[in-house]
């Protein structure tokens, strides 16, 4: 079950990463960033559930910390929505800045930070 | 039985999931592109449920199906070019070679990598955790991770501030 995830992960990460790069339109190049930020996701949410916690697999016994560590998949995954979701009000906002100041959507345009 | 539905499941929302994201590339009009991510985010939301991720699961669709998508929207539909926006670059080649030549290494990796999964039979503290995962991730947010959950507090502020001194008309 967990290499399949990973392969799912793998396979979004990478549709994601040719869209970023390929890409004319800067939203479009937004859109690739957030399906690589969800193929990293299911990634980190794969192995919160399927593979065996360091704390678990040194001691064998199962004490506090493993049962902790356990869902720190999760919690990383609950971060990196966090991050994704400002990372696209900024990414939204340069995207309006750039359109009123240049008129263009084309990324190649975006190469200097001055008028 | 249990393990059929399983598999029938993943795969329904693996195909939705990477069909989305394909769409995205494939089509031209970048509304239809926004839309087509929120399908994406959808499957995404169905896999985080079937392993055990359901508070993921919920958030993923309020934040990406909700917000994301929303913003997107709102994004394209004050931007020219709406309509035929969705061409490539001159790299596109290029792009294509790095993504099947990150995939080929990653695909390898997976495959070859020995993973040290779980038991299935999880004894009873560790099987505990996955029955109510929202509580659990809630006590770790406030205990463990507490320092890095008030700095995603100031992050966003941050981002808000930022997005609305980018926007301010002059």
């Amino acid at each position: 079950m967990v290499e399949r995830l990973l392969i799912l992960s793998a396979v979004l990460f990478c549709i994601g990463l040719y869209g970023a790069l390929s890409r004319r339109h800067v939203i479009a190049v937004l859109i690739s960033v957030e399906i690589m930020f969800n193929a990293v996701n299911i990634a980190l949410v794969a192995f919160s559930r399927y593979i065996t916690p360091a704390a678990l697999r040194a001691t064998g016994e199962v004490n506090e910390a493993a049962v902790r560590s356990l869902l720190a998949g999760q919690t990383f995954a609950l971060f990196v929505i966090v991050v994704a979701a400002a990372e696209v009000a900024l990414g939204l906002a340069l995207v309006i800045a750039m359109v009123r100041r240049k008129d263009t959507t084309d990324i190649s345009e975006a190469s200097l930070m001055r008028r | 039985m249990d393990n059929l539905f399983q598999e029938i499941a993943f795969w329904s929302l693996a195909v939705v999931t990477v069909g989305g994201a394909l769409a995205v590339l494939r089509t031209q009009n970048m509304f239809r592109a926004a839309l087509m991510l929120v399908v994406s985010f959808a499957g995404v939301a169905g896999i985080f449920a079937l392993i055990n991720a359901e508070f993921l699961a919920v958030v993923q669709i309020l934040i990406y199906g909700g917000g994301v998508a929303v913003l997107v929207i709102f994004a394209v539909m004050v931007t020219r070019d709406v309509t035929e926006g969705n061409r490539n670059t001159r790299t596109q080649p290029f792009a294509l070679l790095v993504a099947a030549g990150l995939f080929v290494t990653l695909a390898f990796a997976i495959v070859k990598a020995e993973w040290n999964v779980l038991p299935d039979d999880l004894p009873g503290p560790l099987a505990d955790v996955f029955v109510d995962t929202p509580a659990a991730l809630g006590d770790l947010l406030l205990s463990e991770y507490v320092l890095p959950f008030e700095i995603a507090g100031v992050v966003l502020l941050a981002a808000v501030v930022g997005a609305l001194s980018l926007v301010r008309e002059r």
